[in-house]
């Protein structure tokens, strides 16, 4: 028997063999379970009040889901367009921000020499592990401070830059630059700023893309300090989907109307991005 | 790897210097600019640091000590009252109790999950980055949308869950009343937002393993699952614990979904699926206890920093536990 099954593999053996139906199977059902909820969500969303509570519900979409949508987003309580466009300001300041200026810490932790830069690296990696409720009260004692509750800077000055970012940076600028390019920019005349900005920069590029993304979803799902910190008039996507269950939830049609919608815009980030995500994810697990 | 580039980056910004001649103003500058700018250029991660990380941290030990008053913004002295109080609160413990039982419930099969699925993707497969991002696509749904969708799905009357129990024959099952039901669900939402994840991580970990050893381990007559258990395993062992930290210390902060889980957020009629958090938020924002609400924080700190240093001693044990058998091997060889 097993000389039989060498034969078949030939020289190419285990690990370049085609796997068998089995791993497809196996893999479908973990999509359509990734998938299904959605699916199901939409069913609902697609037909009337009664709908979350049919139990013989049809597998294909009733045609309210337009109606329903627009009840929700014309629902002033909700303030959906505002929340959508609140997200999409938090999101992508946070991210640009995140990026800049992890880059730049990244940068001279990696590649300049200066006093402490050692000690500060660990102390950069010691402050992830601290959990973010851990602060969470005085946090918001301070913006009452400063005025900011209710508004964004409340929400984006705690998303300016992470540690997870700055650590991220570091490691991939020390792996990806040669030392050789910073020296030639030096001799060449360049400042230091210049110098990061023409050769630091543009080599690290693809993991920039890379931290805007994670920071990106981060953000746009980001829920308990927005929920504490902002209120119904100025919202972000998360904390008005928890106002719409708060006014709907005996109409659940409306509710998950208003769920899809708010995932939509990342559903179609991930189409144009997810492969970026998917190498990010893996590349960070092998360097972290 | 900041001390190897210290020695090949050195020469150069010294070049221009001469010993006679006085520095000219521009060299002056440049050498200040070559001396500042790596501060600089950390500084602002610092800034933001010291603003929403140090000064907070450091403040919330000193809230948890007084008794705040909301009007004047100001605390005054107590003692341990807060942490008193805490301790000896029933809505206290039974978070605890709630927060490690949905913890369980979503780690240790998202992990078995998680891992399966990698060593699938790590497979041969047709279509790599189809299926790969298939499985990450919960990921970037928000876990309020995810709690909202499967909160309805679990529904106690007409839940599709129940429907489907229903439709076999089997009891409904009051996915919001009972206890471990409702850790159930909420572990559900948890573990289909983060299975993929940690799938692509052990993946990662899996593609790193060299080839050889699988053609070594098919060579000895090893058959796909011996393989699986004696190559793969002990291979990825270093990120499986990585993953396992990692989603220790976000277990036990889990509040979205909770919070979402009913309309009140309250953490159901009898604190049923109240964790920690949802319960330092109920004290704070719902009761406006702040002095309560800065002991919960600590004390949730402190249960994490316990859960993280036990995490690693058992990790530790492992990996000793794996190195000595290997040295021996190589000791009898000799």
């Amino acid at each position: 028997m097993p000389l039989k099954k060498k034969a078949k593999g030939g020289a190419s053996a285990v690990s370049t063999m085609r796997p068998g139906w089995f791993v497809y199977a196996a893999l479908a059902i973990v999509l359509i379970a990734s998938l299904f909820p959605f699916y199901w969500s939409f069913l609902i969303a697609s037909g009337d009040r009664y709908s979350a509570n049919d139990p013989n519900l049809s597998w294909w979409p009733g045609g309210n889901f337009l109606h329903n949508a627009s009840v929700v987003i014309n629902n002033p309580a909700v303030n959906f367009w505002k929340a959508l466009g609140n997200s999409i300001i938090v999101s992508t300041s946070t991210a640009v921000s995140t990026v800049v200026l992890s880059t730049l810490a990244g940068y001279a932790f990696a590649k300049l020499r200066f006093k402490g830069s050692g000690p500060m690296l660990v102390a950069v990696v010691a402050t992830m592990a601290v959990p973010v409720q851990l602060g969470i009260v005085p946090l918001y004692i301070l913006m009452q401070k400063f005025g900011w509750t209710g508004h964004l800077g409340a929400v984006i000055l705690p998303g300016l830059v992470t540690a997870f970012g700055v650590f991220w940076m570091t490691q991939y600028i020390s792996q990806s630059l040669p030392t050789e390019l910073i020296e030639a920019a030096r001799v060449d005349g360049c400042s230091m700023i210049r110098t990061f900005w023409h050769v630091g920069l543009p080599a690290a590029r693809p993991a920039a893309a890379m931290l805007f993304l994670f920071t990106f979803v981060t953000q746009w799902n980001n829920f308990m300090w927005p929920y504490i910190v902002l209120d119904s008039k100025n919202p972000t996507l998360p904390v008005s989907l928890s106002i719409l269950q708060a006014n709907y939830f005996v109409d659940y049609s409306l509710v998950l109307a208003g769920v899809l919608l708010a995932t939509v815009p990342l559903i179609l980030l991930f189409m144009f991005a997810g492969r970026q995500l998917v190498t990010g994810i893996m590349a960070g697990a092998v360097k972290g | 790897m900041t001390t190897t580039q210290q020695q090949t980056e050195a020469p150069s910004p010294r070049e221009p210097q001469r010993r006679r001649a006085p520095l000219t103003w521009r060299q002056r500058l440049g050498r200040l600019d070559v001396k500042l700018s790596p501060y600089l250029y950390i500084a602002p991660f610092w800034i933001v640091f010291a603003i929403v990380g140090l000064f907070p941290i450091v403040y919330t030990a000193v809230i948890s000590f007084q008794d705040w008053d909301l009007v004047r913004n100001q605390g005054t002295l107590t003692g341990f009252d807060n942490f008193a109080f805490v301790l000896q609160d029933r809505e206290f413990w039974m978070s605890l109790r709630n927060t490690f039982s949905i913890f369980l419930l979503s780690s240790v099969p998202q992990l078995i999950a998680a891992t399966f699925i990698a060593a699938m993707l790590d497979k041969n497969i047709r279509a790599k980055t189809f299926w790969r991002m298939g499985v990450l696509l919960p990921y970037v749904v928000a876990p309020v949308a995810v709690a909202l969708i499967f909160s309805n799905l679990f529904g106690d009357k007409y839940g599709l869950i129940n429907t489907w129990l229903n439709d076999f024959g089997l009891p409904k099952i009051a996915w919001h009343v009972d206890v471990i039901p409702s850790h159930i669900a909420i572990a559900t939402m948890v573990n289909f937002r983060w299975t993929g994840y940690n799938a692509l991580i052990l993946l990662a970990a899996m593609q790193a393993i060299p080839r050889d050893l699988y053609e070594a381990a098919a060579i000895d007559g090893a058959g796909a699952a011996r393989r699986f258990f004696s190559v793969t395993l002990p291979q990825i062992r270093p990120t499986l614990i990585f993953v396992i930290i990692t989603s220790t210390i976000g277990g036990l902060q889990v509040f979205d979904e909770p919070r979402m889980y009913d309309t009140r957020g309250n953490g159901g009629s009898n604190h049923q699926w109240e964790t920690v958090t949802l319960y330092l938020y109920n004290e704070g924002w719902v009761n406006f206890n702040f002095g309560r609400a800065a002991a919960i924080a600590w004390i949730l700190f402190l249960i994490i920093v316990a859960f993280g240093l036990l995490n690693f001693a058992i990790t530790r044990r492992f990996i000793a536990g794996d190195a000595a058998p290997k040295k021996a091997k190589k000791k009898v060889k000799k």
